[in-house]
C-alpha cells in the first residue's frame, strides 16, 4: 500500500448504549495501551462534567481522526464543539435511535447558513 | 487623510518607479488573488451540496442501522454489556491522504479494515443472522461517516482559508493600492513642483544676469568716455619686456 508510512487512525464515539455498541460491532472500538477506550457510553445519569472530559481528551488525542457523537449529546456540550474550529479532529453529529436528525442545530450547517440562500438546504 | 496616508519615501523619479512597479504588482497579486478565491468558492459550493445530500442520507442509513440493532436485540437479548466489555482492537481504521485546491491542502479520510472481528462469536448460539446484517449495516455507516468526515474537514479548512484569501483581496483593494496611488500622486506633484521652482530659478538667473550686463555696459561706457581705451590691460604685442614666469631664481 502507498500509505503504510500514515499510521491508521481512530473513530471515537460518544453516544448512548445502542449508538456505541452499533459502532463497536461494526469494528470501531480499541482499547488503548493505557486501557483507555475510544468511546464513551452515555447513560441518563452520566453528568456533562464527564462527557466535556472524555470530549476533551478525544480532542488532544492524536490517534483520532473522527469523533462521532448524538446530537442530543452534542447539544449538551454545544459551547465545546463550537469552540472546537480545526479541522482535525472531525466531529461528527449523528442522530440516535430516540432522537432523529435535526439539520438546524448542527454546529456546521450553522456556520455555513450564513452564506447561503435557505434553498440550498432542501 | 489623503494627504497624509502614504508611503514614507523621498519624492524623486526613481522612487516614482519603484511606486509604479509597486502599483502593478499589487495589481497583479490582487487578480491572483480573487481568481484563488473564486477556485476555493466553487469548491466549496461543491463540498458544501454534498455535506447535505450525505447528512440526509446518513440519517436514513442510521435509521436502518437503528432498526437491525433492534431486531438483533430481539432475536439475542441483550448483548450490549458482552460488546462493551470485549473491546480490544479496531477493526476499521480511518487513513487520511491529501487533496490540493489552488494551494491548499485538504484531508481525505479512507477507511479501510485491519485486523479481524473481535465479535465473531457474538449471536453464536441464536440471532446470528440479525447480528452480521447489523454488522454490516454499521460498517456501512460508518463508511458514509468518514466520507462525510472529510467533506467536512474539508469544509471547515476551506471556509477559513476563503476568508483569509477575501481578506487579503480586500486589504490590497482598499488599503494597498490606494495608498501607493496616493503615494504616486504625491511624487507627481512634487516633482512638477520642483520643475516649476527650477524654471523660476533660471528665469530669475537669467534677469539677473541681463540687468548685471547692462549695468557692466553701462559703466564701461562711461569708463570709456573717461579714459580712452588705456585701461589697465597689458597688451602683450606692445610690451617689449615680458617677465619669465619659471626660470628666474
Amino acid at each position: 500500500m502507498a500509505h503504510l508510512g500514515i499510521k491508521g487512525k481512530l473513530l471515537a464515539v460518544i453516544g448512548d448504549e445502542d449508538t456505541c455498541t452499533g459502532f463497536l460491532l461494526g469494528g470501531v472500538g480499541e482499547l488503548n495501551k493505557h486501557r483507555h477506550p475510544n468511546f464513551l457510553v452515555v447513560s441518563k445519569n452520566t453528568p456533562v462534567s464527564e462527557i466535556e472530559d472524555s470530549f476533551k481528551a478525544f480532542l488532544s488525542r492524536t490517534d483520532i481522526a473522527i469523533i462521532l457523537i448524538n446530537q442530543h449529546i452534542a447539544e449538551l456540550i454545544r459551547h465545546q464543539l463550537d469552540a472546537h474550529v480545526k479541522p482535525t479532529p472531525a466531529v461528527l453529529e449523528i442522530p440516535s435511535k430516540d432522537h432523529p436528525y435535526d439539520a438546524s442545530k448542527d454546529s456546521i450547517l450553522l456556520r455555513a447558513k450564513g452564506m447561503f440562500s435557505a434553498d440550498d438546504f432542501k | 487623510m489623503s494627504g497624509k496616508d502614504r508611503i514614507n519615501i523621498f519624492p524623486s523619479r526613481m522612487a516614482m518607479t519603484i511606486m509604479k512597479a509597486r502599483l502593478k504588482g499589487a495589481q497583479k497579486g490582487h487578480s491572483l488573488l480573487k481568481k484563488k478565491a473564486d477556485a476555493l468558492t466553487i469548491r466549496f459550493r461543491i463540498i458544501l451540496k454534498k455535506i447535505i445530500e450525505t447528512k440526509q442520507l446518513m440519517g436514513d442509513v442510521m435509521k436502518e442501522a437503528s432498526f437491525s440493532l433492534a431486531e438483533a436485540k430481539f432475536a439475542t437479548g441483550d448483548f450490549s454489556h458482552l460488546v462493551l466489555q470485549n473491546v480490544n482492537k479496531a477493526q476499521i481504521k480511518v487513513r487520511s491522504k491529501k487533496d490540493n485546491v489552488a494551494g491548499v491542502t485538504l484531508p481525505i479520510f479512507e477507511s479501510y479494515t485491519d485486523g479481524s472481528d473481535s465479535y465473531e462469536l457474538a449471536g453464536l448460539s441464536r440471532g446470528g443472522q440479525q447480528i452480521d446484517k447489523l454488522k454490516k449495516n454499521y460498517a456501512k455507516a460508518v463508511e458514509l461517516l468518514v466520507d462525510l468526515a472529510s467533506l467536512q474537514t474539508s469544509f471547515v479548512t476551506l471556509d477559513e482559508v476563503i476568508k483569509i484569501t477575501n481578506r487579503r483581496v480586500n486589504a490590497i483593494e482598499h488599503v494597498i493600492i490606494p495608498k501607493i496611488e496616493r503615494t504616486l500622486s504625491y511624487i507627481t506633484t512634487e516633482l512638477d513642483e520642483r520643475e516649476r521652482e527650477e524654471f523660476f530659478r533660471l528665469k530669475k538667473i537669467q534677469n539677473k544676469k541681463k540687468k548685471d550686463k547692462k549695468v557692466k555696459e553701462e559703466m564701461q561706457k562711461e569708463l570709456g568716455i573717461q579714459e580712452s581705451g588705456a585701461d589697465g590691460q597689458r597688451n602683450l604685442l606692445e610690451d617689449d619686456h615680458d617677465e619669465d614666469l619659471l626660470f628666474t631664481s
